[in-house]
């Protein structure tokens, strides 16, 4: 994924997702609504992208629905700004990045993504499927850090 | 007509996901397939396993009995003229890839092409790259503002003299029906080549390609109850026998030499390399299944259903739904207000409710429609008014968790 310009380095450093706050909302859930609601409160969390980054060097390979994904490796870690049109996605791509940004190498590699989402309750949500662009996005997060 | 009994022939329907029954809405997409078509495929595997056409065995001699026999039943079935005008593919989009292909010696600089703007992407992009290699042009049949194809603008095109006008029947993403009749004969008469794309329609509406006097039409197996991987390729005998073959191999040669090589006559000409055999007697299978059903009931059990679909998605409120809507088959677009589709989509799957979400591989029509995407409700002979009520009821879920 070449990208001839992307955010500043602020944007990047400015995202913060603390998972002792976030994840233990995912374990409290008592159902899938409860669920799916912090999901979407959580896609809140990440700032909309500006439009002219909107690009389509950006996209994630394998969404039907838009999504957009840039990486920064600052001092040996690797930060992510994303985004996407559809509010789930959006909010399943924070969760995603609450595992991975700010991360070495060596922690994204040994992330097991899809176990993640199972024990967030979210089985399922990571299939190679093109109307959802979730595995594409942790499949390119994976390569950034390789 | 027994419908609970006809359901119960279909395997994947008796499931529950995540808790719910499962709710299959995405029969546009592929249908579910009934017990005697997994049977059937199964048995050949079981007890014929031999390629066709080929060995002076006897399990190759059943295996070609039953592969030619489906090519007699799709004859019938569509009321194709001689048995030599099916051909075998693995699908559609073959299917309208053969064509596109086969056509390019009989295609010259500045010739058009007029395609549906409704068209998915199989009817679009095949005429495109046709249009690459030979400097033909193509121009889309404008849509009227409900998404109908605009007579009036296709009979200005017309006036053009196109050389191959490509429609569908029924439209992929909307359900929209076209005149197709009319349409046909109105391109025949401006002296064009016409392609039918009756992917949707087939397993809906009897089709008789004599009485449509189109030159092809296309359709898919997995869209009729049948497997995936198959498809029919219908030609007018005396233009398919004009193609130049897409694939060469296999079944296609007469003889080869390495000085010259001459091609077999029809079907065989254009069925390179060994077919999908299993798929072609599950196919097969698959019209034995609809051939036993009252066409009639079913026409009008789905008509109702498809009815009350958009009665109760009207009644939902903060719906949009796509097209004309009163003259449907099979399937229903809609948003639900400014949501995005894939949201209202992930949410229907938690309910174990199966609706396709998305562009509908037809980009230029949510272009034109100046949408991103929406969600599409598709009915099979197998939908009920049960799975009705349960979609709205999940739908209603929707709402309320979004709006």
């Amino acid at each position: 994924m070449s990208q001839v310009s992307q955010p500043s380095q602020e944007t990047f450093l400015a995202l913060k997702l603390d998972s002792n706050e976030i994840l233990p909302l995912f374990e409290q859930a008592s159902n899938w609504q409860e669920r799916y609601r912090q999901i979407m409160l959580l896609g809140k969390a990440l700032p909309k992208l500006d439009e002219a980054y909107r690009i389509e060097s950006a996209q994630v390979r394998g969404c039907e629905n838009t999504a957009w994904l840039y990486h920064s490796a600052i001092e040996d870690k690797h930060y992510f700004v994303a985004d996407s049109d559809a509010r789930i996605v959006k909010g399943l791509i924070a969760l995603l990045l609450t595992a991975c940004h700010g991360k070495t190498s060596d922690e994204i590699a040994s992330f097991d993504i899809e176990g993640y989402f199972d024990m967030l309750g979210l089985t399922g949500q990571l299939s190679p499927s093109r109307t959802n662009g979730l595995f594409a996005l942790a499949k390119a997060i994976k390569a950034f850090a390789v | 007509m027994d419908f609970p009994q006809l359901r119960a022939q279909f395997p994947t329907l008796e499931q529950t996901l995540a808790g719910y029954p499962l709710c299959y809405l995405d029969t546009a997409a592929t249908s579910q397939k009934p017990k005697q078509v997994i049977v059937a495929m199964s048995r050949y595997y079981e007890t014929d396993n031999a390629n066709v056409h080929r060995a002076a065995h006897q399990l190759s001699s059943r295996a070609t009995s039953q592969y030619e026999a489906v090519r007699d039943s799709l004859t019938d079935f569509i009321h194709a003229k001689r048995r030599e005008e099916i051909i075998f593919t693995h699908g559609t989009t073959e299917s309208i890839n053969m064509v596109a292909h086969g056509l390019i010696e009989q295609i010259k600089t500045g010739d058009l092409i007029l395609i549906d703007t409704a068209a998915h992407h199989a009817n679009i992009v095949p005429w495109q790259e046709l249009a690459k290699r030979t400097g033909a042009i193509i121009k889309p049949i404008p849509l009227t503002d409900e998404c109908r194809l605009d007579e009036a603008a296709f009979d200005a095109l017309l006036q053009e003299k196109p050389a191959i006008v490509a429609l569908s029947h029924v439209s992929n993403a909307l359900g929209t029906l076209n005149p197709i009749n009319v349409l046909v004969a109105r391109a025949k008469q401006a002296g064009a080549i016409t392609l039918v794309d009756g992917a949707q329609a087939i397993a809906h509406l009897e089709v008789n390609v004599q009485e449509l006097d189109c030159d092809f039409y296309v359709f898919s197996g997995h869209k009729m109850y049948g497997p995936t991987g198959i498809g029919v390729l219908y030609g007018r005998f005396e233009i398919l026998d004009t193609l130049t073959p897409l694939m060469t191999g296999g079944e296609m040669i007469k003889s080869v030499s390495f000085e010259a090589t001459q091609f077999n006559i029809l079907p065989n000409r254009l069925e390179a390399g060994t077919p999908p055999i299993a798929e072609v007697i599950g196919l097969g299978a698959a019209i034995d299944f609809i051939n036993a059903l009252p066409r009639a009931d079913i026409a009008k059990q789905e008509a109702e259903l498809l009815n009350y679909l958009q009665t109760r998605l009207k009644q939902l409120g903060d719906i949009t739904l796509y097209g004309a809507n009163d003259n449907n088959i099979g399937a229903v677009a809609f948003n639900l207000a400014d949501e995005h589709h894939q949201d209202v989509g992930i949410l229907l799957d938690q309910q174990g409710i199966a609706v396709r979400c998305g562009h509908h591989c037809a980009m230029p029509l949510m272009q034109s429609l100046g949408i991103k995407g929406c969600c599409r409700a598709s009915l099979g002979i197998y939908s009920s008014k049960e799975d009705i009520d349960r979609f709205i009821d999940a739908l209603a879920s929707v709402k309320e968790m979004l709006l």
